[in-house]
């Protein structure tokens, strides 16, 4: 009988080929981009040029808890503790070249998006100028505006052009619009089922618990344009609806006893401890502001809408935008709480949340509760700090419960 | 008999009220979670009131020893029992400032002493009982003595890193440039209230404002905290056990209902 695979297997699977695909087209001499991870891959996919995300390796390596030797690196080589972890970790690993968790082969070019943040134009132009290839630039406009102002969408076009242009030089060839409105269409289906997915953990219990969305990341960020994604992303949809319509809750050996929010980057060095300490005190994440930012969606074969979309991202947003977004999250998804990741790499991410805590706090009473850490750098981060924080947050959580049952 | 007990990192407390909520004893040891303190508050507690354990009908374990601390029915945060210590103690209260030996937080109660929201120290020792400590161990004074030092300060230092270990550096250069040490144990101070007043503006201060840990025993810094958050601060009698004496009140309260 034929088994079907299952997503989890598929993605192991996938991402391991990812890697191998770009080292071995590195060894048969075709060229390989190193991208930020929220970039216009679909140029990239169009002219069949590898790229592989450093971001998504160094996040690899923290989850192994290897980054201090490259950290160490990086600081002896002179880069400052202050500086974001991902990039100390692969301007490091830029000069090593060799890590347990997966192997990614040198640049001929780099594109980088300030769509994430700013520290990614300095970290790469270091980067490009190591290895001595040219850096394309997608910049991005922090919106003061709540949405994507017309001027932006316009300067980020011109870059989007201006990175085909650079591309195709890469590619010795020219940009096929037939294939790239594929693409275009390929990416969208997979932020959709992306977005499907992730959606379903809005029911009561949720299908599975939310630190499986942050494992499924690896694979939205660096199979978004392509029909693997789509088949990864619609099987993990099917089983979690097959989940849905049993019932089925995110565990076999207890139940969701409080659903949270989780705001910021996980805390890759400790997945495993984050995620037991929530779940010994019965609360599941159901939606995150960080995975959300990969459901970009936009109108196939329009670039204008394509720029608006990465744009538009979370950390590119003004508070207004973001406390509506964050409130939607948190009425949509049932929310009993939120978590802050106070994550000391990502500023871009992190410097809105006191303020959006607060707003959230006087609209809905939600209740919320920071800890510190870092998405790589293990130094930062407290255990026993984090679980009174969790544990303080559940006696918040149950306060609010006995006000709502008791009236008081 | 109901005990509260409160592991801290350089202290451990512990009290017992009886079923009317009537405080029987208290006790605090200068020794913290990882050390004999954390047994030894117990017994000590127990012999001085001639209470014996078997009398004791639920215990609940605050502090940041409350995960190894053996023997009790529950384990509650500090951050809960702080406010149902202070509810007890000063009704009315809305906003706690604890400051204790790793910690400083700003706790924000409703009328019936549940936690509305909290924020707490980040990322290091500024603003905590322990900058306190390594201060008074550059002035050459017992940490007792602070206060009293503070309160002749005329012309008070100002201390501007807020990294503790920085700060012992800039005090010893202040004291070698022959600044008084007790304007710079006021310096002291004001470093850690305005530390801490920037973490209480975050949260929200509503009055009534009271302070409660080790650090409210001395009454000169309670002054500095005041000032910087242009508020009048209680100080329940007995600042340092608050958190143990919201475990016990906690534990009367379980008891049965568990």
């Amino acid at each position: 009988m034929d088994k079907k695979i299952s997503s989890k297997k598929m993605l192991k699977e996938m991402m391991a080929e990812h890697y191998s695909d770009a080292l071995k087209r590195k060894a048969e001499g075709k060229p390989v981009v190193w991208a930020t991870s929220i970039i216009p891959q679909e140029l990239m996919e169009a002219l069949d040029i590898a790229v592989v995300y450093p971001e998504n390796h160094a996040a690899a390596i923290g989850a192994r808890k290897d980054a201090p030797v490259f950290i160490n690196h990086a600081e002896a080589n002179g880069y400052s503790v202050d500086i974001c972890s991902y990039a100390r970790v692969n301007m490091a690993y830029a000069d090593i070249l060799e890590s347990e968790a997966e192997n990614i082969p040198i640049p001929d070019m780099i594109l980088s998006g300030s769509n994430i943040c700013c520290t990614a134009i300095k970290w790469y132009e270091n980067i490009a100028k190591k290895f001595n290839i040219p850096m394309v630039l997608i910049d991005s406009p922090f919106n003061m505006s709540y949405d994507v102002s017309a001027e932006s969408v316009k300067y980020i076009r011109k870059q989007i052009e201006n990175a085909i242009t650079q591309l195709e030089k890469l590619a010795g060839r020219k940009m096929d619009y037939d294939r790239l409105k594929e693409v275009m269409k390929v990416s969208n289906e997979n932020a959709i089922w992306w977005k499907k997915a992730t959606d379903l953990l809005a029911n009561k219990p949720s299908p599975t618990n939310g630190f499986d969305m942050f494992n499924y990341m690896a694979p939205i960020v660096c199979l978004r344009g392509n029909e693997k994604g789509t088949r990864l992303f619609k099987t993990w949809y099917e089983e979690l609806q097959a989940n849905v319509d049993n019932g089925v809750g995110p565990w076999q050996d207890q139940e969701e006893k409080y659903r949270v929010l989780w705001d910021g980057i996980a805390c890759w060095p400790y997945l495993k401890d984050t995620y037991v300490k929530l779940k010994s005190n019965g609360i599941n994440v159901v939606t995150s502001t960080y995975p959300e930012s990969w459901t970009l969606l936009y109108e196939v074969g329009d670039l204008d809408s394509m720029a608006r979309a990465y744009g538009g991202l979370y950390v590119l947003r003004s508070i207004d935008y973001i406390t509506d977004r964050l409130s939607a999250l948190a009425t949509g998804f049932k929310v009993d709480g939120i978590v802050f990741h106070s994550n000391r790499s990502c500023k871009g991410m992190d410097f809105k949340q006191f303020e959006i805590a607060r707003r959230l706090e006087s609209k809905f009473g939600v209740k919320y509760v920071f800890f510190d850490g870092d998405q790589t750098d293990p130094s930062t981060f407290s255990l026993a700090q984090y679980e009174t924080r969790i544990q303080a947050l559940v006696e918040m959580m149950e306060g609010n419960r006995q006000r709502e049952v008791h009236g008081i | 008999m109901f005990l509260g007990v409160d592991i801290g990192s350089s202290s451990s407390k512990a009290v017992l009220i009886n079923p009317l909520g009537e405080i029987v004893g208290q006790k605090a040891i200068q020794m913290g979670t990882g050390t004999v303190g954390a047994k030894s508050v117990e017994q000590a507690l127990l012999e001085e009131t001639g209470v014996k354990r078997s009398d004791v009908l639920f215990a609940v374990v605050t502090g940041y020893g409350r995960m190894t601390y053996p023997g009790c029915d529950l384990q509650i945060t500090e951050i809960s029992c702080h406010a149902a210590g202070v509810c007890f103690s000063l009704p009315g209260t809305r906003t706690i400032v604890d400051i204790g030996g790793q910690d400083a937080k700003v706790i924000r109660v409703d009328q019936a002493g549940r936690v509305v929201n909290f924020g707490m120290n980040e990322k290091c020792a500024a603003g905590t009982g322990r900058f306190l400590e390594v201060m008074a161990r550059v002035l050459g004074c017992r940490i007792g003595e602070l206060s009293a030092l503070a309160g002749k300060s005329q012309n008070t230092v100002k201390i501007s890193s807020v990294c503790t270990v920085f700060a012992e550096s800039e005090v010893i250069s202040q004291l070698a440039a022959g600044a008084k040490i007790e304007d710079v144990a006021k310096g002291a101070h004001n470093s850690v209230a305005t530390r801490v007043a920037g973490m209480c503006n975050r949260i929200g201060v509503e009055e009534a404002v009271a302070m409660t840990g080790g650090v409210a025993l001395n009454q000169d810094m309670v002054k500095s905290m005041a000032a910087a958050l242009s508020v009048p601060i209680c100080v329940p009698e007995s600042p340092q056990t608050i958190g143990a004496l919201g475990a016990a009140h906690f534990a009367r309260e379980k008891y049965g209902r568990l």
